[in-house]
């Protein structure tokens, strides 16, 4: 059995070893286990491709040849950098190529102003004081609250989409996310905080609907 | 104890997710806090924003669509393993092709390079030219002449031998006086004599196929020297 066979079936291990053996047995000509070290990234490069294309075939399409690229440069990749961070490059930068060469992707639904976006420069202030309190992280169990926070940053300009996306939901960091869209730290920083602050206020009338707190009923329990 | 100032609702909303990130210094967030402790607006814009970052930071809101993972390792078992066969022969193929390009080019640059000059007129001086014939030859060039033909050089130290001599001490037929058997090769060589001398000059030697000419570094500059212009 090869040292990555037994590292992924070495639950004790640590996942970043695992990681590198699995990389090093790629780099050196095991390319079947090339899907065993994407898979735990396989829905993160997804969201971030659906982000950009905001459609999801091509979002998938776009994954695909993002991961072929990845196979064909994977003896580039170096151990200075995140393998996570460097996929969702890969995966941003296909996506950006596509949506760019095939101007296909629907144009905004709704813009930065309706969205409360506006000016870029200009201050944002939240619109809604309603008092949250912190949301059980249950309530991501229900269907309809993961539908309800889609819908929510899918009505977001953009620009604030893929930045939040990158560092919201991919957990890039600042600087990473700046070089990921091409753009300046302070850029980021920028539309990240109106990115928040919008979805923020989009999703304030959920909270106050309750929808948020409202629990599904256990299996096998009743209501009454 | 932080020493912090006093901040009103915009600058906390301003900081708000830098706050949130941990990246305000110390005083900001001294102060941050305050605010916070005592305006129930800004803390609710906290609450929310920090639910907003907790919510959408779930692994779980990262949905595929169904069956995405089946069609991706097919596609990557398709082409990555399919294509890591074809990588396992490019791993030799690319050498190979690499040898055999070199070795095509190589064939080429003998057929142009070193086979071309061999039809020029001073490559091949010597099919007609009578061994015993009686030609002059003089220390300002090695060009050997019929007598009296006026592109001798150094007309004082010019002498009388057989072209075979000559030949062998690495002269080469004038192509004025001795044109007439040189015939074939200026009738192959459209370049003229000029074209041919300077082929020569570039490979520095000048090369016998008949044997008639031996192979001497700087033969070929003498000959082009030797070659007087129109």
């Amino acid at each position: 059995m090869s040292e990555a066979k037994m590292a992924l079936n070495n639950p004790g291990q640590a996942g970043g070893t695992r990681e590198q053996d699995l990389i090093l047995s790629v780099q050196r000509g095991q390319h079947e286990l090339f899907y065993e070290l994407v898979r735990p990234y396989e829905r993160r490069v997804y969201a971030a491709a659906l982000a950009i294309l905001r459609n999801e075939q091509d979002a998938e399409d776009a994954v695909q040849e993002a991961m072929l690229k990845a196979f064909a440069n994977i003896r580039q990749f170096r151990a200075e950098a995140r393998f996570s961070t460097w996929l969702i490059q890969i995966t941003v930068n296909e996506a950006l190529m596509r949506r760019r060469r095939e101007r296909t992707v629907p144009m905004e639904g709704i813009d930065g102003l309706r969205s409360g976006g506006g000016d870029e420069e200009s201050d944002y202030a939240p619109r809604d004081f309603a008092d949250w309190r912190e949301i059980p992280s249950e309530a991501l169990e229900r269907k309809e609250v993961r539908q309800r926070l889609t819908e929510a940053l899918a009505t977001l300009d953009r620009k604030y989409r893929e930045v939040f996306m990158l560092r919201d939901l991919e957990h890039l960091n600042i600087q990473e996310t700046a070089e990921a869209l091409g753009i300046t730290v302070a850029s980021v920083k920028t539309r990240l905080l109106r990115a928040r602050l919008m979805l923020r206020d989009l999703l304030a009338a959920g909270w106050e609907q309750g929808w948020f707190s409202r629990l599904p009923f256990e299996k096998g329990t009743k209501p009454w | 104890m932080v020493n912090h100032e006093v901040v009103n609702c915009e600058q906390v909303w301003r900081e708000i997710s830098n706050y949130i990130d941990g990246d305000v210094d110390a005083t900001l967030h001294a102060s941050m806090d305050e605010h916070f402790r005592t305006c129930k607006r800004c803390a609710s814009v906290l609450a929310g924003t920090r639910n907003v970052v907790q919510l959408y930071g779930d692994e779980r809101m990262l949905e595929v669509p169904a069956g995405f993972s089946r069609r991706l390792e097919r596609r990557l078992a398709k082409n990555v393993v399919k294509g890591s066969g074809w990588s396992s022969w490019s791993a030799w193929l690319v050498p190979v092709a690499a040898v055999a390009l070199f070795t095509g080019a190589l064939a080429l640059m003998d057929q142009f390079t070193f086979k071309h000059p061999a039809k020029s007129i001073l490559a091949e001086p010597g099919h007609d030219i009578p061994p015993d014939m009686l030609v002059v030859v003089s220390d300002g060039s090695k060009v050997f002449h019929v007598a009296g033909c006026p592109f001798i050089h150094d007309k004082a130290t010019e002498r009388t031998i057989t072209a075979k001599q000559a030949m062998q001490d690495g002269y080469v037929p004038c192509s004025r006086c001795l044109r007439q058997y040189l015939k074939t090769g200026l009738s192959e060589e459209p370049g003229g004599d000029d074209a041919s001398a300077e082929a020569e000059e570039e490979q520095g030697e000048v090369l016998s196929t008949a044997g008639h000419l031996q192979k001497k570094p700087g033969a070929g500059l003498a000959a082009r020297a030797s070659i007087p212009d129109d």
